[in-house]
């Protein structure tokens, strides 16, 4: 493997944002993974994403654990930093980065395995905390990088390429975190650029925790047929119920949207999200009443799309705590402690 | 034989009954009359009603180890009379609640039996169950002070500064104390021949616990970051950090937090924490023992390896597994050095006392940012949660924090190219960058292969060059972190080493053995890589009595594998029961090896 930079030349004619930036300059460096990873395609929606959310690429922080998904950060925006980390534990580090600077925006990458097998416990402990961070789960139902072995989120009766079809209950990413009380869940697939654009800059405009689970097929192990995580399943049993358009701040809303069924959702910081409601009986304002819906498409085997549940009231991590707005990280050191004096009067009441 | 403030006392109560603030009390009144005192607490993993043990040695030498005889013991524990009778030197003292004879089980004609009346006299002079448990507790503080003729007095102002305007507690507890002081002077020969006497050593001391002055030298460091999970005997030190900053990192106006606690999940996560948040430019830092160091071995060896400076305490417990987790040790030695796979090494330090846990808390954090590595500060139960007596600490106000080697976005403008990764001075630190600070300095931080330019890579040559590289930083922190603690004299040609907790009895036994005509040198390490002095100490010494806390001689075998120490030379006096370590065991076992013909 090599890790090799793309010639960066600017064509003149590309599209610039208001940085001045192009997409290019959100491209890191050449994947090194399998010809037709659905990871590539979701690292390819995250670049247009940032592109056209005007992130200035040293403010955002990409994160990732251990895969053949985790490994991803490494190719897109090479510009920020990135932090590829050990199995399953990318949340906490993301949890740490950000209580020391939450001015930054977070990005984190993680596989099935990486968060539903090994990284469980974390996973779920980011949702209950609500970190401020866009969470993908590039969902391919197996371990990619180790050869294939079944992940948590195998479906029952899915086949592998060798052995028996897996018989245990999967992990649901989505019902779990609307279970935990994520306030931004959704749905969707690499093969879809045009949904997955606005989801993540939804999730990335988001204040608090945005999960975004993907079915991302890995087409090396697990796209034969028989299994429920190849593109062609996928294909089949795709249904989606919202549809989404994420609005800049200040921008106006242009598209035409059907009367009674679009929800405009204000963010937090200024910019809107349209949801527009193409299953009419679905509410993702609603807990109780997504969870009933997503469990019994579930149960039929089919996979819901969309952006599927949003609570913009909940506070974050940050505020949760009652901590200041400043990042911690920028505080002087000087100014944390009372100075000797001070710690004259504490040590009396040691005396 | 009668002495003067040279005494040790025992209380045995149950936990959960009150008895810790009046063993408080009595310490603190000795304390403030001027005389030298240790305080240690023998307690159970439990929460309520298993017995409990507070020892008090009362050194007018102002010797900081616990002691190794027992003068007076106040037995208020019915299920551990007779253990705690037999635990009593010949020649002292007991005392019992004689409301109920048990004069069955106090069989010992080589010490004092004095029975106290004092459930009998509570309840006559209190209401309510509650009030008489606690004030038969407070009673016997009244005893003691009979007994060894301690100031009612201080007693009374102590009380007083507890209870502040509660006046109906002084009264209370008052009467209490002075029912148990009345009847020890109507029935005893009051004072006994070991007694205590107003002397003037204690001034510009304080009495405190380890992990309250590494919770206040944390907040003095500058730590924003604080992530654990909750392990005795660690817990304390949080506790003391998050307590400091409600008080003075809370914005009086906003009521806003300048300082992020996070209780985690399990400790994968806190140090998981650690590192994002010290990545990110905060200092951050996790409190923990044993098992929680076994949980966070992956991520230690990722910051090793990825260079994200990170301070962890281990407050070290008996073990292995689940171990006597409210009893001592020094049995983490070996895996905090070596914390994770691979070829891992880490930087340890190893405070003596609560003062060096203030001063190495500030110090860890210096050091972790300057060679950019995860810095272990390892204490134990003993240091953590025991009370010594100690100098006051002071801050220095010319104290500036080492960050170490951080570009800031006017260096990274006026730069070329930043690479993370590489040894521009020499001395094995690359430099570092923090998140958002300038699209210059971004660089991607990976556990997998990297060559010194921040790559991945999978060649052999460019996986090599870093990792010898780290042994160069190696060297750099061998010269940066605290030497050892030398006092030797040309003569002598045996040497104790030993480390933090155990000073204490080593400095006493010392001079134990020095009144025998023994001299012995001594070394007290204070930080693992070991620096050169060390070295020296050990090759100009025939024997070197190696003394620590643990069954495997940790200590010693890292001597061996760190600077090479011949063996031969190093003798092991390994204790390793739980309790902390007193300096009668040390002295007797320099002088069997010495009669074994071993040394001298
Ligand atoms: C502690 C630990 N155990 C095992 C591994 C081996 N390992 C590397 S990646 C991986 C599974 C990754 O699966 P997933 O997160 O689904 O990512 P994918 O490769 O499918 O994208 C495993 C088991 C490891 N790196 N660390
Ligand atoms: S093994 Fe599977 S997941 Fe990994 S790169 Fe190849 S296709 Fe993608
Ligand atoms: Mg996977």
């Amino acid at each position: 493997m090599s890790y090799t930079g793309k010639p960066k030349i600017a064509h003149p004619g590309l599209p610039r944002n208001q940085l001045g930036l192009t997409a290019r300059d959100y491209e890191g460096a050449v994947s090194t993974l399998c010809a037709g990873c659905g990871h590539d395609s979701v690292t390819a929606a995250i670049v247009q994403a940032v592109f056209e959310l005007n992130i200035e690429p040293h403010m955002l922080a990409k994160m990732s654990g251990i895969g053949c998904s985790s490994k991803t950060p490494a190719y897109f925006v090479s510009q920020s930093h990135g932090f590829n980390s050990v199995h399953g534990r990318m949340p906490s580090v993301t949890t740490g980065a950000n209580a020391a600077n939450r001015q930054l925006t977070y990005i984190g990458v993680s596989g099935d395995g990486d968060s539903l097998s090994i990284g469980v416990g974390q996973f779920v402990h980011a949702i209950r905390r609500n970190l401020n961070m866009c969470y993908i789960i590039e969902n391919n139902g197996v371990y990619g990088l180790t050869k294939g072995q079944f992940s948590a989120s195998a479906d029952i009766g899915s086949k592998p390429k060798k052995g028996q079809p897996n018989q245990q209950e999967p992990i649901d990413a989505v019902s779990t975190a609307l279970s935990l009380g994520a306030t931004y869940i959704a749905r969707s697939f690499s093969g879809d650029k045009e949904q997955l654009v606005p989801l993540i800059q939804g999730a990335l405009r988001h204040n608090g925790f945005a999960l975004i689970d993907i079915v991302s097929p890995c087409v090396t192990f697990n796209d034969h047929e028989g299994s429920t995580k190849s593109y062609a399943h996928t294909r089949e049993f795709y249904h989606q119920v919202v549809d989404m358009d994420y609005v800049q701040p200040a921008a106006e809303i242009k598209a035409a949207y059907a009367k009674g069924e679009v929800m405009p959702i204000e963010l937090h910081n200024g910019s809107k999200i349209v949801l527009r409601k193409i299953d009419e009986s679905y509410d993702p304002t609603s807990r109780a009443k997504a969870f009933k819906y997503l469990r019994e498409h579930f149960n039929a085997g089919e996979i819901v799309t969309g952006l599927l549940y949003l609570d913009e009231t909940r506070a974050e991590m940050h505020d949760l705590m009652g901590n200041i707005d400043t990042p911690l990280a920028h505080l002087p050191l000087s100014g944390l402690h009372p100075g000797a004096a001070e710690l004259k009067r504490i040590l009396k009441s040691f005396a | 034989m009668a002495t003067i403030n040279d005494v040790v006392i025992k209380i045995a109560t149950v936990n959960g009954t009150g008895s810790a603030s009046a063993n408080g009390l009595l310490r603190k009144a000795i304390f403030r009359m001027g005389i030298p005192v240790v305080g240690k607490n023998y307690f159970p993993s439990n929460i309520q009603g298993l017995p409990t043990w507070y020892e008090i040695r009362v050194t007018g030498d102002g010797y900081q180890a616990r002691a190794d005889r027992l003068d007076l013991m106040v037995a208020m524990n019915v299920q551990t009379y007779v253990q705690d009778m037999a635990e009593i030197t010949s020649g002292g003292w007991l005392i019992y609640d004689s409301t109920w004879p048990r004069s069955q089980l106090l069989d010992r004609d080589d010490i004092t039996v004095l029975g106290v009346p004092l459930s009998r006299m509570c309840n006559e002079s209190f209401e309510g169950a509650r009030a008489r448990i606690l004030m038969k507790n407070i009673a016997y503080v009244g005893v003691v002070a009979a007994l060894l003729d301690i100031d009612l007095g201080i007693i009374t102002t102590l009380l007083e500064e507890t209870f502040a305007a509660k006046k109906k507690l002084i009264d209370s507890n008052m009467t209490a104390i002075q029912l148990g002081y009345d009847y020890a002077v109507e029935n005893f020969v009051c004072p006994l021949p070991k007694k205590v006497a107003a002397i003037d050593k204690t001034k510009g001391h304080i009495i405190i616990d380890g992990n309250t002055a590494a919770g206040l030298g944390c907040m003095y460091a500058g730590a924003t970051v604080g992530a654990w999970y909750p392990i005795t005997p660690s817990t304390s030190l949080m506790d003391a950090f998050h307590s400091f900053c409600r008080k003075y990192r809370t914005d009086p106006e906003t009521g806003k937090h300048s300082y992020c606690v996070m209780q985690a999940e399990d400790e994968l996560a806190a140090i998981g924490m650690v590192l994002g948040a010290s990545w990110n430019g905060a200092r951050a830092f996790t409190p923990t023992s044993g098992p929680g160091i076994s949980l966070m071995s992956e991520f230690l060896g990722l910051a090793y390896y990825a260079e994200i400076p990170a301070v962890v305490f281990d407050v070290q417990r008996t073990g292995p597994s689940t171990g006597m987790p409210t009893r001592t040790q020094q049995s983490d030695i070996m895996t905090c050095a070596f914390a994770s796979h691979g070829d891992t090494r880490q930087v340890l330090l190893f405070p003596a006392d609560p003062g060096e846990c203030f001063h190495m808390a500030v110090s860890a954090f210096d050091f972790a940012e300057r060679l950019q590595t995860p810095v272990l500060v390892l204490s134990d139960l003993d240091i953590g949660m025991n009370d010594w007596m100690i100098p006051e600490f002071e801050w220095d106000e010319d104290y500036v924090p080492d960050r170490g080697k951080v570009l800031g976005a006017e260096d990274l403008e006026a730069m070329d190219k930043f690479y993370r990764y590489l040894d521009v001075d020499g001395d094995g630190i690359p430099y570092r960058t923090f998140p958002g600070v300038h699209p210059k300095g971004s660089y991607f931080t990976r556990g997998s292969g990297h060559t010194k330019y921040g790559n991945y890579t999978e060649d052999s040559v460019a996986y090599q060059d870093v990792v010898d590289r780290l042994l160069v930083k190696w060297e750099t922190a061998r010269k940066l972190v605290p030497a050892a603690e030398i006092r030797t004299s040309t003569f002598n040609k045996m040497g104790i080493l030993t480390v933090g907790s155990g000073n204490a009895a080593c400095v006493e036994a010392l001079d134990r053995l020095k009144a025998q005509d023994i001299n012995i040198d001594y070394c007290r390490v204070k930080a693992f890589p070991f620096g050169s002095e060390v070295r020296e100490f050990i090759e100009q010494h025939e024997i070197v009595f190696v003394v620590e806390q643990n069954r495997d001689a940790q200590l010693r075998s890292l001597l061996i594998l760190d600077i090479n120490a011949d063996q031969n030379k190093l003798v092991p006096l390994l204790h390793y029961n739980g309790i902390p370590l007193g300096a009668g065991f040390v002295v007797e076992g320099v002088l069997q090896k010495i009669a074994q013909g071993k040394a001298a």
